[in-house]
């Protein structure tokens, strides 16, 4: 999967699930998400946990935060990371 | 017993000096009751040296052992702390600080330039690294405070500590505490929870919120081990799991929420929890759906409730029993009074009501707090006080007693909701929204989130008739309020609806369509 399809699945999961009623085109890959309150601390996990499911990889604590989650590019540059490592 | 909160370290320093006080485990990091306790003497003298004097206030920002020793330190040196949420906008802490005219503040390296700048001093002025308490964390720095320091009424040097919750006028509004205050909370917690030096307690909730008071002081006190846990380790459920697993702990303390996420992601079933014997929890209604997911994963450990507003400490508990009854669908009650407090139940009037009939919940006691920061007027309506001198603390929330004498609770007096343990006054939310430039009418309200708890709905009306979108809204909020205030859904319409004295009709507002 390469970085764009990342980016688009992640950006229809938080569009769907906690942008309900907004034009699409208002989530750029650079629009902060947890640092604007976009996504909270529960919508955050509830992300996190969707994440971990669809692509099959686990965060680490200090991963669930705004250095690793806060725009979609960040999140997809953190799952391509994750996803290039060899799976224990 | 103790007068005074620094003399519980003191005290449990002596009996205890090489046993594990406090551990970090995020910055791996764990100070020994003697190391403490040196670290805490550091702060006071570095204090005292720059004219900190008993009665004065002195900020915190964070969480770390370096923050522990700091409020140790504060207290030592006859000083209030006042913590502020590290991660809300730098104006509302700043405004914080400034309104109880502290003398000092002690943050994190990186956010003291910007607060200095919220004091009015040119960037890098007035800040000071705390090199002393290097080995205990991430960087911390002190801030002078902004100047020039008044002395306010209302300082004396049994204060405790100032935390300021959210104010219906758009200004949060600091809740007083002093030395007996709190450890009349304190010591009915030892006599009703039986903690011992052995047991491993959690540190969940940030410094600022008041579920942090039972954490430090109770296992101090004991001479007991704190888990320190985080921002990034409190919000990642598989992470707080193996942590309370991990690092053995014995008694817990969250709000229902954070418990409720722990059942739901935090792959309980991988861990071993043997050591787990008293789990705590307050700040909200926790749902029954939830709290019996969390009785199957977590058979062993009692369970409590323990319910009281900043402004009382803890006022009523409740044990629930070993089984959920199974046809039970009514929330269990709040409980009853905690010795110490008194309580009883007013309706109109301000006249007690019978047994079983609704009313509003007032509390007096020792628990209770002196008042609210500088605001004698709102302090005067906050209490009763009859004709022998007692006041009475109106707490706002409505209950009814039951026949076994628990209360229930039954929903707010006022236009307070409590989200996630974190109290909002939907009146600060609106405000905020009042301040954007385009907005002309806000009326924010709370609605269920379709889980059993709250979500916070804003209806707008925008000066030209448009519409702003959710995300700019969003953001809007982020940069007024903490993020927990930041609402969740925004509807904006043409005009809002007025009653006949022409105020917002909220009722209207909450009418389906």
């Amino acid at each position: 999967m390469n970085i764009q399809n990342i980016r688009q699945t992640v950006r229809d999961h938080i569009l769907k699930e906690f942008l309900r009623d907004e034009s699409p085109g208002v989530l750029t890959d650079t629009t902060p998400l947890i640092s604007a309150g976009v996504l909270d601390s529960i919508s955050t996990i509830k992300l996190a946990s969707f994440l971990e499911e669809h692509f099959k990889i686990e965060f680490k604590a200090h991963e669930v935060s705004p250095s690793h989650l806060d725009t979609v590019a960040a999140i997809a540059d953190t799952l391509a990371r994750k996803l290039s490592q060899p799976k224990k | 017993m103790a007068q005074r909160l620094d003399a519980l370290l003191a005290a449990s320093a002596a009996r205890r000096p090489g046993h594990p006080a406090v551990e970090d485990p995020e910055n791996g990091v764990t100070v020994t009751y003697r190391e403490l306790a040196l670290a805490a003497e550091r702060v006071c003298r570095l204090l005292v040296a720059r004219g900190v004097r008993p009665g004065d206030r002195v900020g915190v920002g964070g969480k770390s052992i370096g923050v522990v020793a700091s409020i140790f330190g504060i207290l030592e040196a006859g000083a209030a702390y006042v913590p502020v949420d590290a991660s809300a906008p730098l104006a509302r802490s700043g405004g914080i600080l400034s309104d109880c005219a502290v003398a000092a503040a002690i943050v994190g390296r990186d956010a003291a330039d910007g607060l200095a700048q919220a004091f009015g001093r040119k960037s890098g002025k007035g800040v000071t690294a705390l090199d002393e308490l290097a080995a205990l964390g991430p960087a911390l720095a002190l801030v002078d405070g902004p100047a020039p320091r008044a002395a306010p009424a209302g300082a004396s040097a049994d204060l405790a500590y100032v935390l300021y919750t959210s104010g219906s006028t758009g200004k949060p509004k600091g809740v007083v505490h002093t030395h007996p205050s709190a450890l009349a909370f304190v010591d009915w917690c030892s006599e009703a929870l039986r903690p011992t030096a052995d047991d491993r307690f959690s540190s969940h909730a940030p410094f600022h919120f008041d579920l942090s008071i039972f954490d430090l002081y109770v296992s101090i006190k004991h001479g007991a081990t704190l888990v320190l846990i985080g921002d990034n380790l409190g919000k990642h459920p598989g992470g707080l799991a193996s942590t309370i697993a991990g690092r053995r702990i014995s008694v817990w303390y969250s709000t229902p929420s954070i418990l409720r996420l722990l059942v739901e992601f935090g792959r309980l079933e991988r861990h071993d929890f043997s050591a787990l014997r008293l789990v705590l929890f307050a700040g909200e209604v926790f749902p029954l759906k939830h709290m019996r997911a969390l009785k199957t994963a977590w058979r062993e450990p009692r369970l409590a409730n323990l319910y009281g507003p900043t402004e009382t400490n803890v006022c009523t508990w409740y044990e629930l029993p070993a089984e959920i009854p199974a046809g039970r669908e009514e929330p269990f009650p709040i409980g009853r009074a905690c010795s110490g407090d008194r309580t009883k139940v007013v309706g109109q009037d301000d006249v007690e009501v019978a047994r079983g009939e609704e009313g509003e919940l007032w509390v007096a006691g020792d628990s209770v707090m002196r008042g609210y920061w500088n605001l004698p007027e709102r302090t005067a309506a906050a209490f009763a006080v009859d004709a022998d001198g007692t006041r009475w603390y109106r707490t706002g929330d409505l209950v009814r007693e039951d026949g076994a004498g628990d209360y229930a609770f039954l929903g707010r007096r006022d236009r307070m909701v409590k989200r996630r343990g974190f109290r909002i006054e939907l009146g600060e939310i609106e405000a905020a929204l009042y301040r954007h430039p385009r907005v002309s009418e806000a009326a924010a309200v709370a609605l269920p989130d379709g889980d059993g708890g709250v979500a916070i709905g804003v209806f707008l009306a925008i000066v030209d008739g448009g519409t702003i979108p959710t995300l700019e809204l969003k953001q809007w909020c982020a940069g007024q309020l903490p993020l927990y205030m930041v609402p969740d859904r925004f509807t904006c319409r043409p005009s809002l609806p007025k009653t006949s004295t022409d105020k917002i009709d909220y009722q209207a507002l909450l009418r389906p369509d």
